[in-house]
């Protein structure tokens, strides 16, 4: 699993990178109450913001990773947002992108920068 | 009474200077809570403890909730006797304060030449003196104020520095306090009291700023730790923080300073004009008197052309503080803003307020709010969103 800035991580699945947000991220959201997911077959280019999160606190954006196309989102979710912060590694995946290539991920930070960038 | 207050992205942590911030005599007590501070009013306030907003909004909607309200400010006016205090604070406040009886409370608010909102308060007819509380933010102003007015009037206005404010809010409330002083229990909403306990002496009322019953107690600072322990050792309390205050008072109705009312909004056009007595107003024995009141009693008698309503947005994406309103989903002018909006965890879908052109006030209007670039359908509702649950 990789791990990005914006506190996404990323992990590779059947030729495809999934994408959701970290644990920190979550628990800085606080109780997520509203999550909307992109259209599936969108084109997005990295900074897109293609999510909108909004918690009891405030709304965030999240951003694409990378360059690509969106093939799966999870309606999961959408339907229950608190899976945000129950699961945010596992179940609370965001969505699907295929990628030019896979090795794209690999410019991103592994578990231990990640937690050192955390702090 | 009170603020919550949103907040920036989460998602930008530590990008708040805590150094000029006033630390709270609980400060301590708080971290040791897990509190996540932030800073509000100039002090750095606690915004959540360890359950998180969602879960202290409904711990305190069904059992009883504590929370640290010590920003705020708390002011006591004396004079000759409470009727030439109360009358002297006539000429600043629209409120029947000369009318109101020892031992109890009112609300308020203190109205510019315009017939805009200065602050909004809770004063107290205390016997001989005015206890009043009112918000962090205004809280230099509001004194100032008084002070030129009503120190040549041989008025004296103090701050009261060396005391915490304390509220104890939801259903178990008295249960919880009772257990301390029996005689809270004996209190109906919007009595004030004084009790001592262990050798300190609290001033109490019966009231909020959740829509619950409850308290706000005011307590020495010495004593303000060993109490707030004292309260939180009750297994059915939890500490609150500044966040699930304000999803609180939201869904209760309830008007945050500096949001839904301000020195552009009018008492008639905020929907408070019940708090203008009937003896306060045109006919009345104390009519006008007051700054502004030229402006609210034309208001009054042609009918604002603006509202503060309650708004329900359908779905479930929150609409914030700032989101326009419109009458149609596509073209035409902007018929009204939000002022304060988010998840309303006891209604379970989002919930806000805001100021409608007057045709558009009426519950069941169906009108569009813009989020992010698209109109997204909103019913004006009643107010409170939830029913308030007072010990009349």
């Amino acid at each position: 699993m990789k791990f990005t800035e914006d506190h996404e991580w990323l992990r590779i699945d059947n030729d495809h990178v999934v994408v959701g947000i970290t644990e920190h991220a979550s628990a800085q959201l606080g109780d997520v109450v509203f999550v909307e997911l992109p259209e599936v077959g969108t084109q997005v280019a990295a900074g897109d913001e293609i999510v909108v999160i909004e918690s009891v606190k405030a709304a965030s954006d999240i951003t694409a990773p990378l360059d690509g196309e969106i093939v799966e989102v999870n309606n999961a979710i959408v339907d229950e947002p608190g899976k945000v912060n129950d699961d945010p590694l596992g179940e609370a995946w965001f969505f699907k992108m295929k990628v030019a290539d896979l090795d794209e991920i690999d410019k991103f930070m592994d578990e231990d920068a990640y937690k050192e960038f955390v702090g | 009474m009170m603020p919550g207050e949103t907040h920036g992205s989460p998602r930008k942590t530590g990008g708040w200077s805590m150094t000029e911030q006033k630390r709270l005599v609980l400060h301590d007590l708080h971290q040791s809570l897990d509190a996540k501070m932030v800073p509000f009013a100039g002090y750095e306030m606690p915004v959540q403890f360890a359950a998180g907003v969602m879960a202290e909004h409904i711990h305190t909607r069904e059992k009883a909730g504590l929370f640290d309200v010590s920003h705020m400010g708390q002011v006591i006016l004396r004079g000759a006797s409470y009727e030439a205090i109360a009358l002297a604070l006539e000429a600043l406040i629209p409120v029947n304060i000369g009318g109101l009886a020892e031992g109890r409370q009112r609300y308020g608010f203190f109205t510019n030449e315009a017939g805009g909102i200065l602050d909004d308060l809770m004063l107290a007819n205390r016997g001989d003196h005015v206890f009043m509380v009112v918000n962090a933010a205004c809280k230099a102003d509001d004194i100032a104020h008084m002070r030129a007015t009503l120190e040549p009037q041989g008025i004296d206005v103090q701050e009261i520095t060396d005391r915490a404010l304390l509220a104890l809010q939801g259903p178990q409330a008295e249960a919880v306090l009772a257990a301390l002083l029996p005689g809270a229990a004996d209190m109906r909403f919007m009595d004030v009291a004084v009790m001592e306990l262990d050798g300190a002496e609290l001033w109490l009322s019966r009231s909020g700023y959740t829509g619950e019953d409850g308290f706000e107690i005011s307590v020495p600072n010495d004593a303000a730790p060993g109490f707030a322990r004292a309260l939180l050792a009750d297994e059915r309390v939890l500490p609150i923080g500044l966040g699930a205050r304000d999803s609180l008072r939201l869904e209760a109705g309830l008007c945050l300073y500096g949001h839904d009312i301000d020195t552009g909004t009018t008492p008639v056009e905020a929907r408070l004009t019940w708090a203008i007595q009937k003896i306060r107003r045109p006919g009345g024995a104390r009519a006008g008197g007051y700054p502004g009141a030229d402006v609210i009693e034309k208001s009054m008698e042609d009918g604002p052309t603006r509202l503060r309503v309650g708004l329900r947005p359908d779905g479930r994406a929150p609409m914030r503080e700032g989101v326009a309103l419109f009458a149609a989903q596509e073209g035409g002018a902007q018929i009204g803003t939000i002022t304060s909006g988010g998840f309303g965890p006891t209604v379970g879908g989002p919930v806000a307020m805001g100021y409608v052109a007057a045709p558009y006030a009426e519950t069941g209007t169906r009108i569009w709010g813009e989020l992010r670039g698209r109109r997204q359908p909103v019913t004006v509702a009643a107010l409170p969103f939830t029913p308030a649950n007072f010990k009349r």
